[in-house]
């Protein structure tokens, strides 16, 4: 391991991004990665040039991750392309294209998943 | 009442397609919605079907103004992971290179501007002074544009004696061009009505926004990921740049002091330059996760890499700085005035090939 | 009418003007095409202008590959210039797809969308390969002088068009 992270459940995320921000962290990036059976998202921020990692494992059965667009209103773009590639919903997200920020219509895959997951379906369970 | 008024996806003043719908009352701008995906290619998946010695030549077209950097940052990724140690001066090659791109880069970025705001003279003139530099690139890597002289271990090519005296001489020779082009840009009284008050971004919204590069230190945040000394920037001098004012002439001075820090950079690489290899032996496959981070001309550039020992790469993930940026613009946007919108967009150089890979 | 119309035909050709779009290129190509109008390479010699506007331009330049969503807006662009018209593929992405062909978001070529006359290779094209590549369109577009009842040109390139609209044999596999 190259780098060291702090393991999340879902109900802490909020609380401790805000405690970052608080804290003076410049938001990064955040990296979702497909480990076969979950999913890791990978939360990176800045201080002093130095990165922290927050790191929330979601199961492939529920794809639903509160947002963290409404604390760093730039999460809203990763979050746009996580949710097109993945097809990972987010909840509350400031500004949402509904999985069609980078994908047309045309697209019915999620093409960054080792499994395949139809977009139809996964409408249907975000509702 | 409000009208929505399209800019893009083309557009005179963007060579690349950015979509923007834009809310205005009367003439200001009240809301801006981009839509992105003119350029999205999907490339981080052909991890999974390319080795990663392939991945070099994929990563170095995410982007190719900046591509020297993204193969750099790569290669660093793998490194680490492998614990390779790159020879010394492979390292000073490849940031010499990559302070190269830079100036190329700016002087690309500062024929824009000057295209957008009707200065067509400038236009010409800083890409006359860019093609020395493009002529530096093709003499030494054999390719213009997309130089491919980053492998995993270390470089590819070598310069000789010869070609780094010349490459001193071109970049005196730049210096006096720019010399001769600052004196018309700063003291012009369009270039200032245009850039001066326009698009503010004030040090709290940069940062909280998560601005990179020049608009973060534009703002006066003093940050610059060549700081953190990766490469061979650990045995070079230099500060960042900083403006204070967070507008469009901020950053516009930002760009151009930092085509004098890189000739600076570039002077230092080549007076410490050591003799020796210039790549390391490759062996086996890496294993693990890794983040670095460099800084390309538009900002602070991240890839995150999972492998699993495997042939392929389990995940590339590319964090682009225009990708950065994108917030940040639809903040500066909103209560300017609709003739703004081009030099606002474009005073954050904006790189879609990057932003969406 | 044939002395006005030759007349048009000859200034249309001694000083083209070119739009240029980028469907999904690195940008390598991009900075290529407009290295071409500053003064080390200067194609205004040639008497050709760069233009913004899909209405006055008689060459496209396309860049880059296609994905789905540039598709819509390239066709619109082509469809949006006047008659006669000529396409130039730039660099190896423009051309086949590229280094990027196996990428799932990208459909190939230009030539999946509207009908190309000039590749241009080159990962990125070097600004001489475009000039030339330019050049050799003007030469295309030389023949296509509309004749005094333009409509069998247009129903020519109606038929081009539906050509390459409908050839799944040439498709690069996927």
């Amino acid at each position: 391991m190259a780098f060291e992270t702090m393991n999340l459940v879902k109900g802490q995320l909020s609380s401790e991004v805000l405690a970052l921000k608080n804290k003076g962290y410049r938001f990064v990036t955040m990296t979702c990665v497909d480990l076969g059976d979950s999913f890791d998202l990978l939360y990176h921020f800045d201080l002093d040039l130095k990165l922290t990692h927050l790191r929330l494992n979601v199961a492939k059965a529920d794809r639903v991750v509160p947002s963290i667009s409404g604390i760093y209103f730039a999460a809203l773009v990763i979050e746009n392309e996580t949710q097109d590639h993945f097809g990972i919903t987010f909840d509350g997200l400031a500004l949402d294209f509904g999985g069609h920020f980078y994908l047309e219509e045309e697209v019915k895959k999620f093409p960054f998943c080792k499994f395949t997951v139809n977009k139809a379906e996964s409408a249907g369970e975000g509702a | 009442m409000a009208t929505i008024v399209p800019f893009g996806p083309q557009h005179p003043v963007l060579p690349e397609p950015l979509h923007l719908k834009l809310v205005l009352e009367d003439e200001i701008v009240k809301e801006a919605l981009p839509t992105l995906g003119y350029v999205h290619r999907g490339l981080e998946t052909l991890a999974s079907i390319r080795d990663m010695d392939q991945m070099v030549q994929i990563v170095e077209r995410v982007c190719g103004i900046c591509s020297c950097i993204h193969a750099h940052t790569y290669c660093m990724c793998i490194e680490g992971l492998m614990g390779i140690e790159v020879p010394q001066r492979a390292d000073f090659l490849r940031v010499i290179w990559s302070e190269l791109h830079r100036m190329h880069s700016h002087l690309l970025w500062l024929g824009l501007l000057a295209d957008a705001f009707g200065m067509e003279s400038m236009f010409m003139h800083a890409w006359r002074i860019r093609e020395r530099v493009m002529d530096v690139m093709e003499a030494t890597a054999g390719n213009r544009v997309i130089i491919s002289v980053n492998k995993i271990g270390g470089v590819r090519r070598d310069m000789s004696p010869e070609q780094l005296r010349w490459v001193l001489q071109v970049v005196d020779e730049l210096e006096t061009e720019l010399d001769k082009i600052k004196a018309v840009l700063t003291n012009d009284y369009s270039v200032k009505k245009r850039t001066v008050g326009v698009g503010v971004l004030t040090y709290q919204q940069a940062y909280e926004l998560g601005a990179a590069g020049p608009q973060l230190r534009g703002s006066g945040v003093a940050q610059d990921m060549r700081m953190t000394g990766y490469g061979a920037y650990k045995y070079i001098d230099f500060a960042p740049v900083v403006e204070k004012d967070g507008d469009s002439w901020a950053r516009t001075m930002v760009r151009f002091r930092e085509l004098y820090q890189s000739i600076d950079i570039v002077r230092q690489l080549i007076a410490k330059i050591p003799d020796g290899e210039i790549a390391a032996k490759v062996k086996g496959k890496p294993t693990g996760e890794i983040v670095c981070r460099s800084e390309q001309p538009r900002g602070e550039l991240m890839y995150y890499v999972r492998a699993t020992g495997d042939k392929y790469l389990d995940r590339v993930r590319i964090r682009t700085p225009t990708f950065a940026n994108v917030p940040p613009l639809l903040a500066m946007l909103p209560g300017c005035e609709m003739a703004d919108v081009p030099i606002i967009a474009l005073s954050i150089d904006p790189c879609i090939s990057c932003t969406e890979r | 009418m044939g002395f006005f119309q030759d007349l048009l035909h000859t200034s249309r050709v001694k000083s083209p003007w070119l739009i240029h779009f980028d469907c999904g290129s690195c940008n390598g190509c991009d900075i290529e095409v407009l290295a071409c109008l500053t003064p080390v390479y200067d194609v205004e010699r040639f008497g050709i202008l760069n233009i913004g506007n899909p209405k006055h331009a008689d060459i496209l330049v396309v860049s880059g590959t296609v994905n789905p969503r540039n598709a819509k807006a390239l066709k619109n662009i082509y469809d949006q210039m006047p008659d006669p018209k000529a396409v130039i593929a730039i660099g190896a992405c423009g051309t086949s797809g590229g280094v990027f062909r196996e990428a799932y978001n990208v459909l190939g070529g230009v030539d999946k969308v509207i009908p190309v006359d000039v590749y241009v290779p080159g990962c990125p094209s070097k600004p001489e390969a475009i000039i030339d590549g330019v050049v050799l369109a003007l030469e295309k577009l030389k023949k296509r002088r509309p004749e005094k009842d333009t409509e069998p040109l247009v129903a020519d390139l109606k038929k081009a068009r539906e050509f390459y609209e409908n050839r799944e044999d040439r498709q690069v596999t996927r």
